[in-house]
């Protein structure tokens, strides 16, 4: 198990590991999560698939309980406008060079603003029911609507 | 200065994220887009500071930090002190020669929910502000404290009901007017001032590159959608946020210096306030036939302020 927690407490300074957790009346002055083990590099210029992560980044928990629907995505209608990139609020639309690859289902909680703000004729993403099968939401996407006058 | 391509979207999207998701903040909330878009802005190493509020409880919730870069957590009102003592510290031991890498480029940012910006934290925010660090600081602007259960704060708009200040048979919900935070900042001499709003990606863009850019204290106000409290389904946070800056309810503009007003934003058809009022559940009683006035009043202080700003902007003093 990683260590990066470093607590304060009436022992002095300490390193944690992750699975021993402090309570608010040890921790006395503060506590330092590492996003990353060891050394920290600027993830500016690193993916998320190159990225040391630590057990304290968020990156590794999941929030996908949250979820009763969730949006499927439709690669054959999708024109890589990253509409739904920029206004994702949980970081879960995986976009490299340009292109949208698909859907975090691990940090989704199925807001629908992907849906909302994509403007493809029909949607290339639409939500659908938490339970449903991705092949079977494919199966059943609508057709292309004709404009109303 | 390492500012990353914002020319169009495609190209924005090859910056990697460095807020990490699976925080705890609610489905469709906009403090998440606007943060995103921030630490996209730019390459450098950011050194963030939050006051107590959403943005705070939701993303380091022990033992879960989602920032992948340096991030204070302090008090309630004091994230601007925070972030303008680390600056201070940085210059020091910059001039000390103790630092591990002095030429790698460093930018202060803190950020404050609308209760630790225009109440709690106001008096460190000004006092920031006029000692003239060199840092950004940015306000989430949701109108109440979310947090806390949506109470008023002095950001809430008129007419709208929060959980102190209720809406029923003998009041109308909130009776004052929202302080103009964009002024006072302004008024304080800071180099760039803004209010900007997450749905206008490309102008929120520019204007966090150009707060980064600038040297000393930069306030920008940003508009963030609580699907929670202004009681709306949490996939119309954009749809919603489109109503605020067409009705005009929110203008997008920057003032330079303190005295150079630029309108970023010129709605091509100006909705009526009612569409924006309409869309969410906090002002619901303001359609009964009783509450028509408050309507016109919002609409009547919008349309001064709008006015005011296009005067301001030709004045160009």
């Amino acid at each position: 198990m990683s260590k990066g927690v470093l607590a304060t407490d009436k022992r002095g300074i300490r390193e944690l590991g992750a699975e021993e957790k402090v309570g608010w009346d040890e921790v006395t002055q503060g506590v330092t999560l590492n996003s990353f083990v060891g050394e920290s590099e600027n993830a500016a210029f690193l993916k998320a698939e190159e990225r040391n992560y630590n057990d304290f980044n968020s990156y590794t928990a999941t929030v996908a309980s949250w979820r009763i629907i969730k949006p499927v995505y439709n690669r054959d209608i999708c024109i890589d406008c990253q509409n739904c990139w920029v206004w994702c609020p949980d970081t879960s639309i995986i976009s490299r060079d340009k292109q949208m690859l698909g859907i975090d289902y691990d940090h989704c909680k199925g807001c629908g603003v992907c849906v909302e703000v994509c403007p493809t004729n029909p949607k290339s993403l639409l939500m659908f029911g938490e339970a449903e099968e991705t092949e079977a939401a494919l199966a059943s996407w609508p057709e292309k609507k004709k404009k109303e006058k | 200065m390492a500012i990353t391509s914002i020319k169009n979207l495609k190209e924005f999207s090859t910056n990697n994220d460095r807020f990490e998701g699976a925080h705890l903040l609610c489905p469709g909330c906009a403090h998440s887009m606007i943060v995103r878009e921030l630490m996209n802005c730019t390459d450098d190493n950011l050194v963030l500071a939050s006051n107590t509020g959403c943005l705070e409880v939701s993303t380091a919730v022990y033992p879960y930090t989602s920032w992948d870069t340096s991030w204070i957590h302090i008090g309630f009102e004091n994230a601007a002190t925070a972030a303008s003592c680390a600056e201070s510290m940085y210059k020091a031991r910059k001039r000390k020669g103790t630092l591990k890498d002095p030429d790698a480029p460093v930018k202060f940012v803190a950020f404050g929910g609308d209760g630790s910006t225009y109440d709690i934290g106001f008096q460190w925010l000004s006092g920031a502000m006029e000692r003239g660090h060199d840092f950004t600081y940015i306000c989430l602007d949701n109108e109440n404290y979310a947090n806390t259960g949506g109470q008023r704060s002095s950001a809430t708009p008129v007419g709208a009901h929060t959980t102190t200040a209720q809406a029923g048979s003998v009041s109308y919900g909130k009776k004052q007017k929202k302080k103009d935070i964009v002024a006072i900042m302004a008024a304080h001499g800071a180099p760039y001032v803004a209010q900007l709003a997450p749905n206008k990606w490309k102008s929120m863009a520019k204007g966090f590159q150009k707060a980064l850019e600038t040297e000393g204290p930069c306030f920008i106000n940003t508009v963030s959608a609580c699907t929670t409290e202004w009681k709306f389904d949490p996939k119309d946070t954009i749809n919603i946020t489109d109503l605020a800056t067409d009705t005009l309810m929110f203008p997008i503009y920057e003032i330079i210096d303190g005295h150079e007003l630029n309108i970023l934003y010129r709605p091509k058809n100006v909705l009526k306030v009612e569409d924006y009022l309409g869309a969410q559940g906090r002002y619901r009683h303001l359609f009964k036939p009783e509450n028509k006035h408050v309507i016109e009043r919002i609409q009547k202080d919008i349309d001064e302020k709008w006015e005011l700003l296009q005067r301001r902007e030709e004045a160009r003093i």
